[in-house]
């Protein structure tokens, strides 16, 4: 594989080197380049512009907000429930992941707990709503790699867990299903059986994913050494998530915080990568698939009963106070700061999401690369535009 | 509203409650050395979080002290607060009435503060797993505070976030274009000040979903069934 990177690399220099003794003759000026709005790697309407070198990038700038809803102006005239209806639309394909910090940062204010049984199918939910999620990445990161087959296996395998939230919570896509002090409903009949199944069918398909893809050398030899964020870089824009695992950071906020959850009941390991490229991404991404298959599967066998609600007043007031909770979401790092001032509704929610600072690194992974590994990195980083602009 | 804390729980809930945080207290101190007078207030919740104020002109000195001596390398997130109760309250008014009276007075948060806007931000130090978050005045009359660009790369975006919704200044930051709005909006949508026409024009009636349900007497004593 390295031989075929080095190959490539040498073709590339030498194909740049026949360039500049063109540019020289002819004075070429350089070239700018949209890549969006609509366009198949950018999970929605991002537009991102490189300024262009022959094939090489010299400057690129993201440009966000084609998808701007200002949610965080929105909250400051709803109640305190009415706020999940919003955050639900946040990271569209992992929706429940949304709802839960928010929860969090009400009950820390009003200082309740969620029962037992309601922190465990939180936990279950929240980990679906990844599979679902990065299931799709899997699968997308192949079409944009320009193998066709990986996204119907994706959106085959992701429907089986859409079918598990929706008989659950009632939505495909927005649950709604957090409420404070607990959940909306208990589990339906049988489901937990089919759960089981599921995960069965989705360890499988991660199997899938790893022979398809990861194993495969041209994939390999897309994003091996491609897009490399070394670690300080990665901390000081603040990447979260897989995205900064990969470029060998222990930290995730499932373990690394203690939160009224089931994470730290179970037995699970947080997958890290020393090589911060493009393929380091991906690959843990699979890895935290797999995880969270597992963690539902254990969380399934210890699920204690009891009731799924704690007793909360009918009319929601949150106490004065501020508080900070985050979570690692699907994408990354998704948190609430809460201020309330006693009110029915929050004073100011500042809501930070994963996909805002994933992507503000653009501009400075971008530098330099060729065009082709544009989209592998942009692929790599994985961002859902209702998640930058929020 | 007190709930009865599961078994699992009520161990956690114990060491929590402890007084003191040796840890926390300590950034506290180790920033006050650092600061001088630069730290203004600070509070400490312990075992769960820490506030810390500073003043406008020691922000970036914050930032770097926060980067460099606590540790906290990874940078979450930058904000502005406009502490001002809105004139428009939650949008919940009758268009057709007089708008009700509502108490102007302004009350800062944690960590205290004295003016309208106060900047915030969270930082965490991902070897020893803990945030601070740390929170700066901004004069009301020059709305202008230090880029930390400098400090923490990842501020760029935020810190265009800020200019664009809040109408703040950042002092070394050359690029402060707008990210989700046109260059020649005017006004500034996040202040408490702009109202939120949608809203004014046609109130939500969500308000109806909290009114007491038919059979409910007291709101506060009564409980929801599971």
């Amino acid at each position: 594989m390295t031989d075929l990177a080095d190959r490539q690399k040498l073709s590339y220099i030498a194909a740049q080197a026949a360039d500049a003794r063109l540019n020289v003759e002819l004075e070429t000026e350089g070239m700018t380049l949209n890549i969006g709005p609509q366009h198949p790697a950018t999970h929605g309407t991002l537009r991102i512009i490189v300024r262009l070198d022959g094939e090489q990038v010299v400057w690129a700038e993201p440009s966000a907000g084609y998808m701007h809803r200002g949610y965080e102006k929105l909250t400051e005239v709803r109640t305190f429930p009415q706020v999940t209806t919003l955050i639900n639309r946040i990271d569209w394909l992992g929706s429940f992941a949304n709802e839960v910090p928010f929860i969090l940062a009400a009950e820390k204010l009003m200082d309740i707990e969620a029962p037992p049984r309601a922190q465990w199918i939180r936990t279950i939910l929240f980990e679906l709503s990844r599979i679902a999620n990065v299931g799709l990445f899997l699968g997308d990161l192949g079409v944009q790699l320009g193998a066709i087959t990986p996204v119907f296996f994706a959106f085959r395998d992701r429907e089986y867990v859409l079918n598990l939230i929706e008989a659950a919570t009632g939505g495909r896509f927005h649950p709604n299903f957090d409420r404070i002090g607990g959940l909306k409903d208990d589990l339906p009949a049988g489901w937990i059986t089919e759960t089981k199944q599921v995960m069965k069918k989705l360890r499988m398909f991660c199997d899938e994913m790893d022979d398809l893809l990861f194993g495969n050398e041209i994939f390999q030899s897309r994003l091996r050494g491609i897009g490399v964020i070394p670690a300080d870089v990665a901390k000081q824009y603040g990447l979260s998530g897989a995205n900064l695992r990969a470029s060998g950071v222990d930290w995730d906020l499932r373990r690394d915080q203690t939160l009224p959850m089931a994470w730290d009941k179970v037995d699970w390991k947080v997958w890290t990568h020393p090589d911060g490229d493009c393929f380091a991404r991906c690959w843990v991404r699979l890895q935290e698939t797999r995880e969270a298959t597992k963690i539902v599967d254990q969380l399934l066998d210890t699920l204690p009963s009891g009731p799924v609600m704690a007793k909360v007043p009918r009319i929601i007031k949150v106490p004065e106070g501020e508080a900070w909770v985050s979570t690692e979401n699907p994408l990354g790092e998704m948190g609430y700061y809460v201020v309330s001032k006693g009110d029915l509704g929050p004073f100011r929610v500042k809501i930070r999401s994963a996909s805002f600072n994933n992507i503000s690194i653009v501009p400075w992974v971008l530098r330099g690369v060729y065009v082709p590994d544009v989209i592998s990195i942009l692929a790599s980083l994985y961002f859902i535009l209702g998640d930058i602009d929020r | 509203m007190v709930v009865p804390l599961s078994d699992t729980g009520s161990t956690e809930t114990e060491t929590l409650a402890l007084p003191g945080d040796g840890l926390r207290e300590g950034i506290v101190q180790r920033l006050r050395d650092a600061l001088g007078a630069g730290v203004v207030d600070s509070l400490v919740k312990p075992g769960e979080d820490v506030w810390i104020r500073v003043t406008a002109e020691a922000w970036r000195a914050a930032g770097m002290a926060l980067r460099d001596i606590i540790g906290c390398e990874y940078f979450c997130f930058l904000s502005v607060i406009d502490w001002m109760p809105s004139p428009y309250g939650r949008g919940e008014d009758d268009p057709t009435q007089p708008p009700p009276e509502r108490d102007p007075t302004i009350r800062q948060g944690y960590a205290g503060g004295e003016t309208r806007m106060q900047i915030f931000a969270r930082v965490t130090n991902v070897k020893e797993h803990f945030g601070v978050t740390i929170k700066a005045d901004i004069p009301d009359d020059h709305p202008v505070v230090d880029s930390w660009i400098s400090v923490y790369a990842g501020a760029n975006w935020h810190e265009r976030e800020a200019h664009e919704m809040f109408g703040i200044g950042f002092a070394g930051h050359n690029d402060l274009r707008n990210m989700y709005l046109p260059m020649e909006f005017e006004g500034h949508p996040m202040r408490k000040d702009f109202p939120l026409l949608a809203r004014i024009v046609k109130p939500w009636p969500g308000i109806v979903d909290v009114e007491q349900l038919p059979g409910g007497d007291d709101d506060e004593e009564e409980e929801a069934t599971t």
